[in-house]
């Protein structure tokens, strides 16, 4: 016998048990030595995960449908290994931000909008009531039952009891009671709570030994092991079913479909961030708890068949239900505290579950509802009361204790009349809907507010019209021919089988089209709309959030100055004296600020205080608050002046860097010819002057080794000889010259010239090699003398120059040379003529750089070292004039330079 | 490379695995109502392959590959 006080009595046992570890757990926080803090403990309370559902639903999911239920824990072992990348990223960015909640956690990524953060709440609020309301279902069934102790029979429906003899119903108060004690006792500044993660934790272990123990009993007592009741199941038609899926298209994709929504679940339930998120010690926890979840997943669902089996093979036909053989079958066996093992098991999962979504949900109803409506409201003058936070608590008590009402109301008028999977995947497909505004919004910084919005209202009201409301029309709350003929007898919009879409299973169905519509309406709303600055900046933070680490306290596009009384009045009303001065003393600490300085605050400050009061109002309504104190300061268009400003800055510099570098990368290529024309050089001047030089050793060793040749040859010799020798003077006088000229070093003696005597002179100094050649001189020298500025010497020899070359490249058989002197203006204009073979076009820009000579193709290299033009252009350039060249190629080449004549045009001197 | 970004990577190679194992085709090889050493061949699959694949994030969670780098979680 079991009787309902011995019941009730281990049940508060149970719960005062849970109390005291909260407690401590608090306590142990509130010194600084968390025993929270290590990946174990984070693990088991991700396993918050597993609730009534898990505990007695996936025994009655497997009883009809087989290897199905199974998904529900596939997924979220997929979305781990996801972990890096997503997970690791949401759990940073809600660090940086002091995200509280999802509602939040979205809100904040397009711009801390306030309308996001409460569409969220309303959808996370609407969705999880059929969650709620589960729970609700397995622990007044499972009570129900326990009651009957040891007879088994049916529950009868509940739906035909009255309120106040309805079990579920003080089931539900009294969850609300546990869950506000629980949550709300104080107000923390982030959003933590120690002992609830503590107790959670505690409650993973007493579910999962509890479903361990009694599962073991089943299989290995109650039957002979896993192998004997698979051959039973074998040799029965009806479970021989349940060990494969069935072979059609709709099974797998709905397979599939699960997988994804438990995915989903695993990030997007409301009480899966709070411990996963906003519950995260240490970031490092992550790395332990993605193996480790699973593996809780994976041993709580080992002896979920067993125990489906036997349920099926010991009262297969006598109506009792499949979601509660984990009860009755002990119960069948008359084990009183395996009986009493597996009902405080169950109430673990269902009081975890209902606590910690509970608090995540009136957290978010407080923080990104409910406050940033009070505080718009102006004749509530709520931003000016005293204390806020006792307000707070009782908004979120209230918040508490109407999600409770609203599962019992859900459960009494719907949820009897589906079983606890389908009411739990009701629940998934909602808040698979964050999905795309949360994992594209921290990928893309293209997504945008209006996007958000437009997908999350889509993709609910899909969901709404395709599960909700269908479900209330299952329970007769709305008529029956909705769902059969659609509405308004339009069978085209049934809402199973929207637009005559009919492959897939209710959830499957939904799944579908709610993504498509939210996804669809997410893209097109972001592409088609322009993003606020508030709002790019959030998307940039929570984007690039491990570029900016280090970096928030610049995080803001808002600027403002406020004065200090008015933000500790205001941070005090909310988190009480003293945890204001702890967090403004680590502040002031952290940044070396001394508080007497000065009472206007800095950006940074009032930015700081923003994300304090985030953590405890959330990031919306904290954003109202500080506006109400501070000066704001937008950005104004000298603001956006600097920041163009600074950016064109850096674009100039850049550009001039790339200047500066191409320069470079031309000097380099120049001095790189250079040392190419300076090799050729060399050998072309070491040809010249071996050449003069074999000739010179040679007759002196016929001279030497034949003293008896005749005079004459020995004078016609020793001419040559002197005549080669002279070419190798030149030769290096001119390499000399050049060198002077180049480096600069050259000296001038200026003095009045006349230009006709240097052309004299030139013609005579070079009258041996145009006789020796045949080439016929015409010299035309005008009549008046007028004299130039410079040096003789050089004139000379740039003379010279010009006449040899003239002759080296004049006609060989018909060499005709022109020199001319003429007065043009105030200048003094030389030009010599030949009528050789002319220089092309492209040569005439060549042939004045050192070095450069033309080489014909017919006759090779010219005769020199490639240095006169250049030594001659380079005296002309120091006479302030220009060597230039016309030429048509066959017809010769006419040098000519021009020479500023001296103003007082008077004789020379000399 | 940090041994972050080596291990993400790995992880996410580990999530395709674990699509493909969990998935229609290969799925499809073991959905047959018969017996493996006592228990279901469709559960015996689906166990091993997730006890696998959390054997793997374990390995993978717990290595430390050979950088010079600090490790940095950027």
């Amino acid at each position: 016998m079991l009787a309902t006080e011995t019941v009730i009595f281990a049940s508060l046992c149970y719960i005062g048990v849970l109390f005291g570890i909260a407690y401590y757990g608090d306590r142990r926080a509130d010194i600084g030595r968390s025993i929270i803090s290590n990946p174990y403990i984070y693990a088991l309370s991700l396993a918050v995960y597993c609730t009534a559902w898990t505990f007695y639903g996936s025994v009655g999911r497997a009883a009809s449908a087989g290897p199905a239920f199974l998904t529900i824990y596939l997924g979220p072992t997929l979305m781990v290994t996801l972990g890096w990348l997503v997970l690791k990223k949401i759990v940073r960015i809600s660090k940086i931000h002091r995200i509280t909640s999802i509602a939040d956690f979205i809100g904040s990524r397009y711009g801390k909008s306030m309308t996001l953060g409460g569409v969220v709440t309303v959808i996370a609020v609407l969705g999880i009531i059929p969650y709620i309301s589960l729970q609700l279902k397995a622990i007044s069934s499972s009570f129900l039952l326990i009651q009957q102790y040891p007879s088994l029979k049916p529950l009868p429906p509940s739906g035909s009891i009255g309120l106040w003899s309805d079990t579920t119903f003080y089931v539900a108060l009294f969850l609300a009671v546990f869950a506000t004690l629980f949550g709300t006792r104080n107000l923390e500044a982030t959003e933590r709570h120690e002992g609830l993660v503590a107790a959670i934790a505690f409650e993973s272990i007493v579910k999962l030994v509890a479903f361990l123990a009694v599962g073991t009993f089943i299989t290995f007592f109650i039957y002979n092991g896993f192998a004997d009741l698979s051959q039973k199941a074998l040799s029965s038609p009806e479970l021989r079913l349940l060990m494969t899926l069935p072979e059609d298209a709709g099974a797998f994709s709905s397979w599939f479909a699960h997988i994804f929504l438990s995915m989903m679940a695993i990030v997007f339930l409301p009480r899966q961030f709070q411990v996963m998120v906003v519950e995260n010690v240490n970031e490092a926890h992550l790395n332990k708890a993605i193996w480790l979840f699973p593996l809780y997943l994976l041993a709580i669902n080992i002896f979920v068949l067993p125990v489906a089996f036997a349920g099926m093979l010991s009262f297969g036909s006598s109506g009792l239900d499949a979601d509660m053989f984990l009860l009755t079958l002990p119960m069948a066996d008359e084990q009183v505290f395996l009986t009493l093992l597996v009902f405080i098991g169950g109430m673990s999962a269902a009081t975890g579950m209902v606590i910690v979504e509970t608090v995540a949900l009136s957290t978010m109803i407080c923080n990104d509802l409910l406050m940033p409506l009070l505080l718009h409201m102006p004749s509530l003058k709520l931003a000016q009361r005293r204390d806020l936070s006792s307000i707070l608590l009782s908004i979120r008590r209230l918040g508490i204790i109407l999600v409770l009402l609203m599962g019992y109301a859900y459960f009494h008028y719907a949820g009897e009349y589906y079983t606890l999977v389908s009411i739990g995947l009701t629940s998934f497909a909602a808040v698979a809907q964050f999905a795309p505004a949360l994992l594209i919004g921290i990928f893309w910084k293209g997504g945008t507010r209006t996007g958000a919005l437009l997908g999350l209202v889509a993709g609910f009201s899909v969901w709404c019209y395709t599960l909700f409301l269908p479900s209330l029309a299952g329970a007769g709350l709305m008529p029956q021919d909705f769902l059969e003929h659609g509405p308004f007898g339009i069978a085209f919009l049934r809402p199973f089988e929207l637009f005559g879409l009919d492959v897939f299973d209710r959830i499957t169905h939904a799944v579908f089209w709610s993504m498509l519509a939210n996804v669809g309406c997410y893209v097109a709303g972001s592409l088609f709309s322009r993003p606020s600055a508030m709002e790019h900046t959030q998307a940039t933070m929570f984007v690039d959030v491990y570029r900016y680490v280090g970096r928030v306290h610049d995080s803001s596009v808002w600027r403002g100055t406020a004065y200090l009384p008015d933000l500790v009045s205001m941070l005090e009303r909310f988190l009480g004296k003293e945890r204001t001065e702890a967090a403004l003393d680590i502040y002031a600490t952290d940044y070396g600020i001394n508080w007497d300085q000065s009472l206007t605050r800095d950006p940074g400050l009032v930015n700081h205080i923003e994300k304090l009061l985030a953590g405890a109002i959330g990031s919306a309504s904290a954003r109202v608050m500080v506006a109400s104190v501070v000066k704001e300061e937008p950005l104004g268009i000298e603001e956006v002046m600097d920041i163009l400003n600074e950016t064109r800055q850096a674009i100039i510099y850049s550009r001039e860097l790339e200047r500066a570098s191409a320069e470079l990368r031309a000097a380099n290529q120049r001095l790189q010819e250079l040392d190419q024309l300076k090799d050729e050089f060399i050998s072309t001047v070491s040809h010249e002057l071996r050449t003069p030089l074999t000739a010179i050793r040679s007759l002196a060793e016929i001279l030497h080794d034949y003293p008896d040749t005749t005079p004459d040859r020995q004078r016609e010799f020793s001419s040559i000889i002197i005549r080669e020798t002279q070419r190798l003077t030149r030769l290096i006088t001119q390499v000399l010259d050049f060198q002077k000229l180049e480096s600069g070093r050259m000296r001038w003696a200026i003095t009045t010239v006349d230009l006709k005597d240097v052309v004299e002179d030139a013609v005579s100094a070079t009258g041996q090699l145009v006789a020796e050649k045949r080439i016929r001189m015409q010299v035309n020298l005008p009549d008046a003398s007028r004299c130039v500025e410079g040096d003789r010497d050089q004139l000379i020899q740039a003379m010279v120059n010009l006449i040899s070359n003239a002759v080296k490249f004049c006609d060989p058989d018909r060499g005709q040379i022109e020199i001319r002197l003429e007065y043009v203006a105030d200048r003094l204009k030389v030009s010599v003529a030949d009528n050789g073979i002319g220089i092309s076009e492209a040569d005439q820009k060549q042939i004045f750089n050192k070095f450069q000579q033309v080489v014909d193709p017919t006759r090779g290299r010219p005769p020199g070292t490639g240095l006169g033009l250049s030594i001659t252009r380079q005296i002309i350039r120091h006479h302030h004039g220009e060597l230039k060249v016309e030429s048509t190629p066959g017809k010769g080449a006419t040098f000519y330079f021009s020479l500023p004549l001296k103003p007082t045009a008077a004789i020379p001197a000399q | 490379m940090t041994r972050d970004k080596i291990n993400g990577r790995r992880l996410v190679g580990l999530f395709l695995l674990g699509m493909l194992l969990f998935n229609f085709p290969l799925l499809h090889l073991f959905n047959r109502p018969m017996l493996a050493l006592g228990i279901p061949v469709l559960y015996l699959y689906l166990f091993a392959a997730w006890s696998l694949i959390i054997f793997l994030i374990h390995m993978i969670s717990r290595s430390k590959p050979d950088t010079p780098f600090p490790d940095h979680s950027e």
